[in-house]
């Protein structure tokens, strides 16, 4: 099981400058972007740490900031026209080195070596106008310096461990050539290449038909076991997270809600967000008309994120604790199990009095 | 003629008597800065190749470059009607007769160039004869006789569907000119019988009539001598055989000219060429700024020699540095507007000088472009014709026109009003300016005229030279520009205002002027010997014609001449409308 | 993609074909459904007073007192076997292709336009390679950079570029630098005579003409170059950790760059039609100014001639775009 911190201090006010024993830890982290608009918080002071061979699942729906946080472990944010537009504090150790104050080379030589990405659609995500094979061997070149006919040699023998057939053959097509699916292979085959530690997947089976989507999520999981690399799982699907992830952390409105082992956050969610996304989780042993129980109204705006607890205006039960203090005070992460945090004002017995008796039935 | 072109063949040979207030106009508009020096030498200043010649010298060898906005007609002596062509071709085609390199008016003065003297007239001006000068040959050595310049001229004249661009004078003149096929098609080997060639050196010209200005037309370089054997029609452009002192190095059609030495042209046989520069580079179709440019730079000759472009004349009249390298001259033109005599109410002679009263012709001159673009003009014939004599039988205070007076012809005319409509080219702004002018002065006087324009491309062949045209669309007035063909009288009036020469299309008496009158002096005039005769004639055929008011005079045309400072010999000559004379031009330096 | 050439050629025959067509009939039976009688213009082509019997023998020199569709034919017959003209004395026998034979200058309308062919070619290549180069390099610096200094600059320019007038820029080039400080030449030199002088005189209608499409250009590769740098396959190749030069250069350029050289392959194509003002204001010898002539002379067989071989270079342009597209971006298949 990943180590998760152990104490609340650790997660809501984390120990700062010193290197942390997990492989992966994310310290406060806040990526603002900062429009004419206004600032939009797409990460406000977000915290979790992640071992190798594990997985950890990041889930929420779009707009949650889930994928920011993904780009941000890259250090894809500082990048390009945006790059000067973002402000970004918080750490982000990754084998004991700090990326978020890193200088950007440095973190350029750790992209695609220590840490690869996965990315939703493959299609997209692939140049057009180059060689499967050739945009591996470039990734490959990137940080090896051996000759392009060595690089080509790993190229196939990648493509042959994701599962493409006729690997040697395949090098030479176009992503245009494959299906979505084998697209996806190759996509995962260029990420990791490098025998990359970390391994961030981000919505990679969205873009794709169920039975694909399962062939992936296999293929990751297979080919986690065999590197032992920490995987993170960027996903808006439960079914997904129940299928691949050891830790599940849930995002709202840039925030950390609710994070745990995810036998546990499956057992007893603790968040009344977390209960609506199990409600509007599909399942095949249910009708359709009384399986999805979706979460009612709009993601929150960014910019001007609820006062309060960020879910209050979608929450059905922001009324039953006292007072005004679901509108009017930030609920922070309280340990609820071993390793099980929740930001909630719902107190104990309420939660599970709902999750109990109102929720779980339903499921 | 004028329909075709910015500046036609010919300008004037101004009377005696109009020589002295010609300079005087001349130099009154620029006399701040003028160096004046009239004894023919050199003298920077402004016009001063318009009283003498600038830069005289002997000194050779350099390159002289023309350039022209344009493509020439052609090259072909037998085939152009440019008169920059009629200049410039006498480098290497030499006419009969030609005209003497001179300031102004002096350079009008006839001079035998392959002939050995003026042509001797016999049977009363019927019968021309030339004889040519001895030791005459061609670039390639043969020898130039009488017989190349009777097959120039059948080439030139009589073969007009093949070599079709130049005038057709001799064609009209000769006896039996309308029978004759032309040498293309004349398979006789005879030629034209009506030029002799008794020996190798002689040619005798017999006309249908007395024509005594025959000199003037045996200057066209359509009597330079073609060698048949050379001859290809049209092609032979591309291989000119020169008789003057250049040859053609290399000539690329629509593009460049150039020319150098020719080595066979002896100076013994020719007073006027002195061969200066070692090459002649003629470039065809510049950017018109950039030609003034070159010229301002010393590096090239206008050769259209039509003046400076506007934005141009603006920067070097301003600069007296500048201004004294310009030569402000006239181009032996008229600017006028021709009032239809078959359109009613303009068949009374009343009307017509309502007309003549009302128009403000200051505002018409400022329309032009002001003094530099033409003085005010109140006769027929411009001063640097010859036959000018100052009159202004419509004078109105200060030329501003006079209502009043317009409105007492009115009257007698029996109308209060006049409606009509005034013709003028649309793609000509300047003289759409000027018909808007004169609009505005007529309505004063309750004529109400609208302005109708027409492409100048078709102005003389569709509509306002067609006269059943102008009739149906009741055009009563008619705008207009007039050069002549050789600086005389007879050449400038017997296009505009004799009565035969009414046609049906192309036709340029404008005013449809039928008068027993002029067409009669017109006769007797070209049949007179002696020049004063003659010229007296053509003041009287201008005094008839204002009297009967068939046309008003707008302004007497200049150009605006940049000199190149590095080039020698220039003068300014109104035998070529105005343009430098091209036969001696050389550079001063290197 | 042999089969693919062949048949885009054969199009192309069939399309020059319908051009000459649709030119001949605006210029040659178009003035006849308006009226204009063959006698006038043939009367056109004469000078001063010409008689019946003058305009009925150009009339038939020039063929134009044949029907329409015999002259046509008489052209297209021109283009594949040569023609015979009357020049009076001589009958001049005009080489296979032949192109008609000016009214006016009585000259061959092909060997004209192959004389003429290189000076275009010369102001449109040379331009061409100055507004490709800077317009890209301005392009991109300007969008990795949006809303700099030298952005904002260099769009200003841009923009005053696209706006300004030929006739301006191109009197100020040669004002400045042919007689403010004479650097350059005046008179074109052929490129085989001496290319040291060939590009010295032709240097200022480069830059002139360059300035204008270099301004369209940098446009086109700054909008062209923000959009793919958005792409999600720039995200991939950040994330496999290459280093941003090679990103911008082998992955933004790469894309960003297709469509555009397709637009610049119409463009010169257009050109290589003749640099109307351009070669106007230059005083060169061009395509372009043959075209002129050929308008303000109302010379019919040179306008004829300039539209067939700008149509041909339009054509060929097309074709050669759609290969190089096909060879550049692996997703289009020609077929």
């Amino acid at each position: 099981m990943t180590e998760l911190s152990q104490t609340g201090a650790a997660v809501g006010e984390p120990t700062t400058g010193a290197a942390p024993d997990a492989f992966l830890e994310v310290r406060d982290l806040k990526v603002h972007f900062p429009t004419d608009d206004g600032v939009v918080k797409s990460v406000d002071g977000l915290s979790f740490s992640l071992e190798k061979g594990r997985t950890l699942a990041i889930v929420g729906e779009s707009g949650s900031g889930k994928s920011v946080t993904s780009q941000a472990i890259m250090g894809l944010h500082r990048l390009g026209t945006r790059g000067k537009n973002v402000r970004m504090s918080g750490e982000i150790w990754l084998d004991g080195k700090e990326l978020v104050s890193a200088a950007p080379d440095e973190v350029r030589k750790l992209r695609g070596r220590e840490m690869a990405m996965i990315f939703q659609d493959p299609l997209s995500a692939m140049h057009p106008y180059y060689k499967v094979g050739d945009q591996i061997v470039e990734a490959y070149r990137v940080h090896h310096k051996v000759g392009r006919k060595e690089a080509r040699k790993r190229a196939v023998e990648m493509l042959d461990r994701v599962g493409i057939p006729e690997p040697a053959k395949r090098v030479d097509s176009y992503p245009h050539e494959f299906s979505g699916g084998m697209r996806q292979r190759a996509m995962i085959a260029m990420a990791l290449v490098n025998n990359p530690e970390l391994l961030i997947a981000d919505e990679p089976t969205t873009a794709l038909d169920v039975t694909v989507q399962a062939q992936i999520l296999d293929l990751i999981r297979d080919l986690q076991k065999e590197f032992g690399s920490a995987v993170i799982m960027i996903t808006h699907d439960l079914g997904v997270v129940a299928e691949i992830a050891d830790e599940v952390l849930v995002m709202y409105g840039g925030r950390c809600v609710e994070r745990g082992p995810a036998a546990e956050v499956f057992e007893t969610p603790q968040h009344p967000y977390t209960w609506g996304l199990l409600g509007s989780m599909p399942r095949i042993d249910r009708e359709t008309s009384e399986r999805l129980i979706p979460v009612k109204g709009q993601p929150p705006s960014l910019i001007n994120v609820p006062s309060g607890c960020a879910f209050h205006p979608r929450c059905p039960y922001a009324d039953i604790p006292k007072g005004n203090v679901t509108r009017t005070v930030r609920p922070e992460l309280e340990q609820v199990g071993t390793g099980h945090w929740s930001a909630c004002h719902l107190s104990a017995e309420d939660r599970t009095r709902i999750w109990t008796e109102e929720i779980a039935p339903k499921l | 003629m004028e329909g075709k072109a910015p500046i036609m063949r010919r300008s004037a040979l101004a009377a005696i008597a109009a020589i002295g207030s010609a300079s005087l106009l001349v130099a009154g508009c620029s006399k701040a800065d003028d160096n004046t020096n009239d004894n023919g030498t050199n003298s920077a200043g402004a016009n001063a190749a318009t009283k003498g010649v600038v830069n005289a010298s002997d000194k050779k060898g350099g390159t002289v470059t023309y350039e022209l906005s344009d493509v020439p007609d052609s090259f072909d002596p037998g085939n152009t009607y440019y008169a920059y062509m009629y200049n410039l071709s006498r480098l290497y085609a030499r006419p009969l007769m030609t005209f003497q390199p001179g300031p102004g008016s002096k350079g009008n003065t006839l001079v035998p160039d392959l002939a050995a003297s003026k042509g001797v007239s016999s049977d009363g001006g019927k019968t021309w004869t030339y004889k040519l000068r001895s030791g005459l040959k061609y670039e390639d050595g043969t020898p130039i006789t009488s017989k190349d310049v009777k097959y120039a001229v059948e080439r030139s004249n009589f073969a007009r569907d093949v070599l079709s661009l130049g005038p057709n004078y001799f064609q009209q003149l000769m006896a039996g000119g309308d029978k004759y096929k032309g040498p293309y098609k004349d398979k006789s080997g005879k030629g034209l019988s009506s030029i002799e060639t008794p020996d190798d050196t002689t040619v005798v010209f017999h006309l249908k009539q007395a024509f005594q200005e025959f000199d003037y037309l045996v200057a066209a370089p359509q009597t330079a001598p073609v060698p048949q054997s050379k001859d290809k029609g049209v092609d032979y452009v591309k291989h000119i055989v020169s008789s003057g002192s250049y040859k053609f190095q290399s000539y690329d059609e629509g593009k460049q000219a150039v020319l150098v030495r020719n080595t066979n042209w002896d100076p013994k046989t020719d007073p006027l060429r002195k061969q200066l520069p070692d090459k002649i580079v003629v470039n065809l179709k510049v950017n018109p700024e950039t030609i003034d440019q070159d010229v301002l730079a010393g590096k090239a000759i206008d050769l259209a020699g039509t003046g400076v472009q506007a934005s141009t004349q603006a920067k070097v009249l301003t600069d007296t540095a500048k201004k004294a390298n310009t030569d402000n001259t006239y181009g032996g033109r008229l600017v006028y507007m021709a009032i239809n005599t078959k359109v009613k109410p303009f068949d009374k002679v009343e009307c017509r000088k309502a007309v003549q009263y009302a128009i403000d012709k200051v505002s018409v001159q400022t329309a032009e472009g002001g003094p530099i673009r033409g003085d005010i003009a109140s006769t027929v014939l411009p001063p640097d014709v010859t036959g000018y004599a100052k009159s202004d039988v419509y004078a109105t205070s200060g030329n501003k026109g006079d209502a009043a007076k317009a409105k007492e012809q009115l009257k007698a005319c029996g109308k209060s009003s006049i409606s009509t409509n005034i013709s003028a080219r649309s793609d000509r702004p300047q003289e759409i300016d000027a018909a808007t002018a004169i609009i505005n002065s007529l309505k004063a006087a309750g004529i109400n005229a609208t302005l109708k324009q027409y492409p100048s491309g078709k102005y003389f062949t569709d509509y306002a030279g067609v006269p059943k045209f102008t009739e149906k669309q009741n055009i009563g007035l008619i705008m207009m520009q007039w050069g002549a063909d050789w600086p005389s009288g007879y050449g400038f009036l017997q296009q505009i205002l004799n009565g035969k020469a009414i046609s049906q299309s192309g036709n340029t008496n404008l005013s449809q002027y039928d008068n027993k009158d002029v067409n009669k002096l017109l006769g007797q005039a070209i049949a007179t010997q002696g020049d004063s005769a003659r010229n007296s004639l053509y003041t009287q055929i201008d005094k008839k014609t204002m009297d009967d008011a068939v046309l008003v005079p707008l302004t007497y045309f200049k150009v605006l001449l940049a000199r190149p400072t590095t080039y020698t010999n220039l003068v300014s000559t109104a035998a070529f409308s105005g343009q430098y004379d091209y036969l001696n031009i050389g550079v001063a330096s290197k | 993609m042999i089969s693919y050439i062949l048949r885009r050629t054969f199009a192309a025959v069939i399309l020059l074909l319908v051009v000459s067509a649709v030119t001949f009939a605006i210029f040659f039976l178009l003035p006849r459904l308006v009226g204009q009688t063959a006698d006038q213009l043939a009367q056109q082509y004469i000078g001063k007073s010409p008689s019946k019997a003058d305009i009925a023998a150009v009339k038939h020199n020039l063929g134009l007192d044949q029907p329409v569709y015999v002259q046509y034919w008489h052209f297209i017959k021109g283009i594949v076997a040569g023609a015979d003209y009357n020049l009076g004395p001589t009958t001049v026998h005009c080489d296979a292709p032949c192109f008609g034979y000016s009214f006016k200058d009585h000259v061959a309308v092909w060997p004209q336009l192959t004389s003429r062919l290189p000076v275009t070619l010369s102001l449109a290549v040379g331009a061409a390679v100055m507004w490709l180069v800077s317009g890209v390099v301005v392009g991109v610096i300007s969008a990795l950079k949006p809303r700099s200094v030298f952005d904002r600059t260099f769009m200003g320019v841009a923009l005053a570029g696209v706006s300004l007038p030929m006739f301006f820029t191109g009197s100020l080039a040669i004002l400045l630098f042919t007689y403010q400080w004479p650097i350059f030449g005046r008179t074109y030199v052929p490129f085989t005579d001496n290319p040291a002088q060939w590009a010295n005189t032709l240097f200022p209608a480069w830059c002139s003409l360059a300035l204008l499409y270099s301004a369209i250009y940098a446009r086109l590769t700054r909008s062209g170059m923000l959009e793919t740098m958005n792409e999600d396959f720039i995200r991939t190749a950040r994330a496999k950790g290459l280093p941003e030069r090679n990103v911008v250069v082998r992955h933004g350029l790469r894309a960003a760059l297709t469509p555009i050289i397709t637009v610049f392959g119409m463009d010169l194509g257009l050109l290589l039609g003749g640099a109307v003002i351009t070669e106007s204001v230059f005083s060169l010898h061009g395509i372009g100014e043959y075209a002129v002539q050929g308008i303000t002379d109302n010379d019919l067989p040179k306008i004829l001639g300039v539209t067939l071989l700008a149509a041909f270079f339009v054509v060929i342009a097309n074709l050669v775009v759609d290969v190089l597209y096909a060879a550049a971006d692996p997703r289009v298949r020609l077929s």
